[in-house]
């Protein structure tokens, strides 16, 4: 049994629509990096161009964060759901500060 | 994929997203916005698929700023409260469209840090307040390259379309 990568909502139209999609991977660094092969649009929302994850990417192997457990080398094993977590931050900056009323 | 858009909204929705920018002043607010994207219902009917709006908001789920830090010109949402909007809206049988935060005085423009957080797909709506009170209301979607956001019209309905 492969590994299930959900695919959130706002990277569904980079991934044919796909809700999810299935992999033989033995780390979750081994899926995604099949996940952005199938679906090469995805990468630059996912990865930086230096090839690290973005910091507003969560990723969840069931339920654990990556980030407690091995990052992109956590082990997976068959049946495992590995769920991308879009992280929602802004505010204004330096930039918009300079155009303050 | 950010071209041409147009974000449906009730008046008594656009009210609430302007009233959390009020309450929560100077601090920045934050919510989900809950509802249907149009791409997702366009049928077969090219004519028909005009009057079809690009998407629609059918309601708010209002979150609370996690940034204690610097609440003023920062909001973030916790992955607890990601998957709490995302639950709500499919109990709904709607999904999670976009999100709304505050731009305490400051105008209703994204900022580079919004740009740098930000997901394609998803509609950002900004509200200024100045002193406390609302001003101007904006909606964007980020490009397909990162490089910026394009701005989504927001036709404010008495009742949304269904």
């Amino acid at each position: 049994m492969p590994v299930k990568v959900v695919i959130p909502s706002p990277l569904r139209p980079y991934a044919g629509k796909r809700e999810s999609a299935e992999f033989q991977a033995k780390t979750v660094g081994e899926a995604l990096g099949h996940l952005t092969t199938e679906f090469a649009e995805l990468r630059k929302h996912l990865f930086t161009e230096d090839g690290k994850l973005r910091s507003f990417v969560n990723v969840y192997v069931n339920d654990e964060d990556i980030r407690y457990l091995a990052k992109e080398n956590t082990p997976t094993k068959d049946g495992d759901t590995i769920s991308i977590i879009p992280s929602i931050a802004g505010g204004c900056d330096q930039l918009c500060c300079s155009r303050r009323f | 994929m950010a071209d041409e858009t147009t974000l449906w909204i009730s008046g008594h929705l656009a009210e609430k997203i302007r009233l959390h920018g009020a309450e929560t002043y100077p601090h920045e607010c934050c919510g989900a916005l809950l509802g249907r994207d149009g791409s997702a219902m366009a049928g077969t009917d090219p004519e028909k698929d005009k009057l079809t709006p690009s998407r629609e908001i059918v309601a708010l789920f209002p979150l609370v700023n996690r940034r204690d830090d610097s609440p003023r010109n920062r909001f973030s949402v916790s992955v607890d409260d990601v998957r709490a909007a995302e639950k709500a809206a499919r109990e709904q049988g709607l999904e999670v469209v976009g999100w709304y935060h505050s731009h305490p005085d400051h105008p209703a423009r994204p900022s580079a840090y919004d740009r740098d957080h930000a997901w394609p797909w998803y509609s950002y709506i900004i509200v200024s307040v100045r002193n406390g009170a609302p001003q101007d209301m904006t909606s964007w979607r980020l490009n397909d390259d990162r490089q910026e956001f394009s701005p989504e019209g927001i036709e404010v309905r008495h009742r949304a379309a269904v």
